[in-house]
């Protein structure tokens, strides 16, 4: 990544333009032709830089009202196995496993969102059928003090 | 509200989360493939801004693939102070996620940072705050968000 690609992220980050050469603006910027700045993005993604080139939504406005982050007790040696189940729940956004704590013992955590509260409980339910993983908690989110994505 | 939203704004909404066209006239693409003229796609989109179902168009970036590093922490922190305390967190850039949640600890932020000397400054000015809390990195990933179906 250059120092032009690192412009062109800090121009785009926050969202381009809803008109219909949202990329020209960007080009003349940069000093660079449109089809240059398609290209980096591209490049941008085939190395994982970008993750993807789209549209963040909002949840909220979608009616998708609850967050609910559910950790779970796995024993070490089934860690990979229970992670691929649970990362192929569609109301799963987000799976992880992160290093357990004296005072924590869970360590791995689903990211469930659904309309209702019962939803999500009944979905961690599920994933608990699924994988035969009793020992888990579901943390809603009672207050979102904030939420964007990464940026640089 | 999700109510608001007819089939083509949801088609448009489904679309551009995943298939965005990297092409000089993007909109005018995405209403060829849909049926509808390029007005009408930039039109909807807006509207879909305004109530917030579509909250950017951009690049979602891989903090492990800029060369940073990210961590989550849980802080514990009495009822009475969390919102002078997320007020405070929240004051670093590099804090993109930051919730109450329920429990012993209730405050629940993500750091993303450029750089690993970052990450671990941020987390030593945390802790001068003199509240508890857990480092919790991650180990593995298994799955990162990646398309809300509407």
């Amino acid at each position: 990544m250059d120092d032009l690609d690192l412009r062109l992220i800090k121009l785009t980050q926050d969202g381009i333009e809803l008109v219909p050469e949202p990329f020209k603006k960007i080009a003349r910027e940069l000093n660079i032709s449109e089809e240059e700045v398609i290209n980096r993005i591209n490049t941008l993604i085939e190395h994982g830089i970008v993750r993807r080139f789209g549209a963040s939504i909002g949840h909220r406005a979608l009616g998708i009202l609850f967050n609910a982050m559910c950790v779970w007790n796995v024993p070490d040696h089934r860690v990979e196995e229970v992670g691929a189940i649970m990362a192929g729940f569609d109301e799963v956004s987000h799976c992880y496993e992160r290093l357990r704590s004296p005072d924590w013992e869970y360590n791995l955590y689903a990211m469930v969102h659904a309309r209702t509260r019962e939803e999500c409980e009944r979905i961690a339910h599920e994933i608990s059928l699924a994988t035969g993983i009793s020992d888990y908690t579901i943390l809603f989110s009672e207050k979102e003090f904030k939420k964007t994505g990464v940026r640089i | 509200m999700i109510e608001a939203l007819d089939p083509i704004d949801r088609q448009l909404v489904n679309t551009i989360q995943l298939d965005f066209p990297l092409n000089p006239y993007p909109f005018r693409i995405l209403g060829d493939r849909i049926g509808i003229s390029e007005e009408e796609v930039i039109d909807r989109l807006k509207k879909l801004t305004d109530i917030g179902v579509v909250r950017k168009i951009g690049p979602i970036l891989s903090t492990t693939a800029i060369g940073g590093s990210s961590t989550l922490i849980a802080m514990q922190v009495p009822e009475y102070e969390v919102d002078r305390v997320a007020a405070r967190i929240n004051e670093f850039g590099e804090v993109s996620h930051n919730y109450l949640r329920p429990g012993k600890y209730n405050l629940w932020f993500t750091v993303s940072a450029r750089k690993k000397e970052r990450l671990h400054e941020i987390i030593s000015e945390i802790s001068e705050l003199g509240y508890p809390f857990l480092n919790l990195p991650v180990n593995r990933l298994f799955k990162i968000g990646v398309k809300f179906e509407v």
